[in-house]
């Protein structure tokens, strides 16, 4: 137990060290908390119903009663984006964990077993990757049917070869180390020693990996609702509202699409940077 | 012979890959919700005709026959009719390839013109202004959505100071004259009938589309580029050769840039899923002609025959992209060409 509390408040003295010789990574990752805790209670401090139309505030202007301005059907654009965090923060999150634990999960069995299962598992994550990867959850989204839920599955199945290989890789470097092999010789079975031997020295990294993921998953899902696939009309999302606003650009209505669009950017760029923050605290070598 | 059996075994990977991408194809062709003879068959139709459309599209086959049926009109060149436009799928994307490839070439082209001595001068002068500006566009490329950045520049450069032309399509239907089809490629075509005109006009409308395109293949490319020239620029065969007497503009182009240049092209194979991925949206937003919108309008009208051509196109081409990334570096790295 003292161990376990040394080594947290090691890491925790080594995120403060991060934290103050980095301040942007450190604001990044306030303002991801903050991201968060919209998500979460948005609905409740927003000023207005997202999806209430009024024919009489078109196209405001951006003021004190409305900081975002108002958009074609006169909806206020702040509620609205702060409504969107919560299903384009939930999208990729929900894709980046599904194809975690599966990328996990596979690229353990992959590592660990090696042969034929191995070839079989790399062949089909070659297959994934051999598609641009916006073309094939575009061909995916078509095919199982343009919806929200199947956006988050588009998203998760092209992130899937990035853990698998990454996991994969871990897995068959540890699985030959000396440890395991004891493990092994005490009469553990494949399956304990994949589970309580090799994985849990694996996850940090793998968690690394993810938050790096998480901003181009969010990229992605908000692409793909941008040309009008998953969400619908009038649910608030980032990507829809900033094609919603486009067509104003000609009248010079810039606030329709210029608020989500920032909103977008703000949320991949946090996520990059605590990502990038994350990996050096866990993975220092792997520094750029 | 030795590189001749390397270029060999290089080409024949890609065979099963190209396998593999039109199996997917086929499950996802399959995959679609609800009965496809019922769909294609129409909203008025009574059992009978559905049963002669399950017959025809041989949908009541095994899945094993339906997908040697399948390969077999693959060869032949049938994707099968688009019910949008009334037309073979191949017909119509080929006929809206060259304004893709000329989107996607000219945004490839700026990416590497900018983002090459960018990431050169950032890895030679840290520190300094040109580095800050590396790593500030290295930044935005990655965090910015394409759709979002096209939309910037469209409101600034259209919009705000009026020097960009209108961002719709690649002709002023109302202003040019439209060249007869020789190559596909407006750029090509307007030259070649001599419409100077017209080749000014449409070059303009190809600059912001290019740039939106760009900055996503430019980010990687300056980022790599930078990375690895001040790895090679530290190394030990760099110091000797400026210790021996060598120029410093000798050192920095035949030392360092090309031994930093692996790197770089490998780069390229990812930047090209990029540029394919983020043509799609880029052409949504100036209404391109090219295949990206054609497939987003596809999607929308549930156009499956459509859509599912223009995955296989895509994946296709990036296989075969990716087979010339790996040539050129066994081309270009002696060790490559010994590896086993």
């Amino acid at each position: 137990m003292s161990t376990k509390k040394t080594a947290f408040s090691e890491f925790m003295s080594d995120a403060r060290y991060i934290a103050s010789t980095n301040k942007l990574t450190f604001g990044a990752a306030l303002i991801l908390l903050a991201l968060v805790v919209l998500a979460v209670i948005g609905p409740a401090i927003a000023p207005y119903d997202p999806i209430a139309t009024d024919a009489a505030k078109t196209l405001l202007k951006p003021s004190w009663a409305h900081p975002f301005g108002t958009d074609a059907l006169g909806r206020d654009i702040l509620s609205r984006v702060i409504y969107a965090t919560r299903l384009d923060l939930g999208i990729a999150v929900g894709a980046v964990a599904v194809s975690f634990f599966i990328g996990l999960a596979l690229g353990s069995i992959a590592g660990y077993a090696g042969g034929w299962t191995d070839t079989i598992i790399g062949r089909l994550m070659d297959t994934i990757m051999a598609f641009p990867l916006f073309v094939l959850a575009m061909g995916i989204v078509a095919a199982l049917g343009n919806n929200v839920f199947n956006i988050m599955v588009a998203t998760a199945i092209i992130n899937l070869p990035f853990y698998t290989r990454f996991a994969r890789a871990e897995v068959n470097v540890i699985s030959k180390l000396t440890y395991v092999e004891a493990a092994r010789m005490g009469g553990n079975g494949s399956v304990r020693i994949l589970a309580t031997h090799i994985t849990p020295n694996i996850l940090p990294k793998m968690v690394v990996q993810a938050s790096l993921n998480l901003g181009w998953a969010i990229l992605n899902a908000a692409g793909l609702s941008f040309i009008g696939l998953g969400v619908r009309p009038p649910t608030p999302e980032w990507g829809i509202m900033v094609s919603e606003g486009a067509p104003y650009i000609f009248s010079g209505e810039w606030w329709t699409f210029v608020f989500p669009g920032l909103a977008l950017v703000i949320a991949v760029f946090c996520f990059n940077l605590v990502g990038d923050g994350l990996r050096d605290l866990i993975d220092p070598r792997a520094r750029t | 012979m030795n590189t001749l059996i390397t270029i060999l075994r290089r080409v024949l990977v890609a065979v099963p890959t190209i396998i593999g991408v039109v199996i997917v194809t086929f499950i996802l062709q399959r995959a679609l919700p609800g009965d496809p003879a019922v769909f294609y068959a129409g909203p008025s139709a009574n059992p009978e005709v559905v049963a002669r459309v399950r017959e025809q599209l041989g949908l009541d086959q095994p899945v094993f026959m339906q997908f040697l049926d399948f390969i077999r009109r693959l060869t032949h060149g049938d994707l099968g009719l688009s019910i949008s436009s009334g037309h073979p799928v191949l017909d119509d994307l080929l006929s809206r390839a060259p304004a893709s490839i000329e989107l996607t070439l000219a945004a490839l082209l700026f990416a590497i013109v900018v983002g090459l001595p960018l990431g050169m001068l950032a890895a030679l002068k840290p520190g300094t202004l040109v580095d800050h500006a590396c790593r500030v566009i290295v930044t935005v490329g990655a965090a910015f959505p394409t759709f979002f950045v096209a939309l910037i520049l469209i409101f600034v450069f259209y919009y705000q100071l009026g020097i960009a032309p209108e961002p719709l399509g690649q002709l002023n239907e109302i202003y040019d004259t439209i060249p007869t089809t020789v190559t596909g490629f407006l750029l090509i075509d307007t030259l070649l009938a001599g419409d100077t005109a017209t080749f000014q006009s449409v070059a303009m409308k190809l600059v912001l589309p290019m740039i939106s395109l760009g900055l996503f293949a430019l980010a990687p490319i300056a980022r790599i580029t930078r990375a690895a020239m001040l790895e090679t620029l530290s190394s030990d065969y760099c110091r000797t050769a400026r210790a021996m007497g060598l120029s410093y503009s000798r050192m920095v182009f035949s030392y360092a840039l090309r031994n930093a240049m692996l790197p770089i092209i490998s780069i390229l194979g990812m930047v090209f899923s990029f540029l394919l991925g983020g043509s799609v949206l880029v052409e949504q937003v100036f209404a391109w002609p090219g295949i990206g919108a054609y497939a987003v309008s596809a999607v929308m009208a549930s156009d499956y025959a459509a859509v599912q051509g223009f995955v296989l196109l895509m994946a296709v081409l990036y296989v075969l992209l990716n087979l010339v990334v790996d040539l050129v570096i066994t081309a270009i790295d002696p060790r490559v060409r010994y590896e086993h």
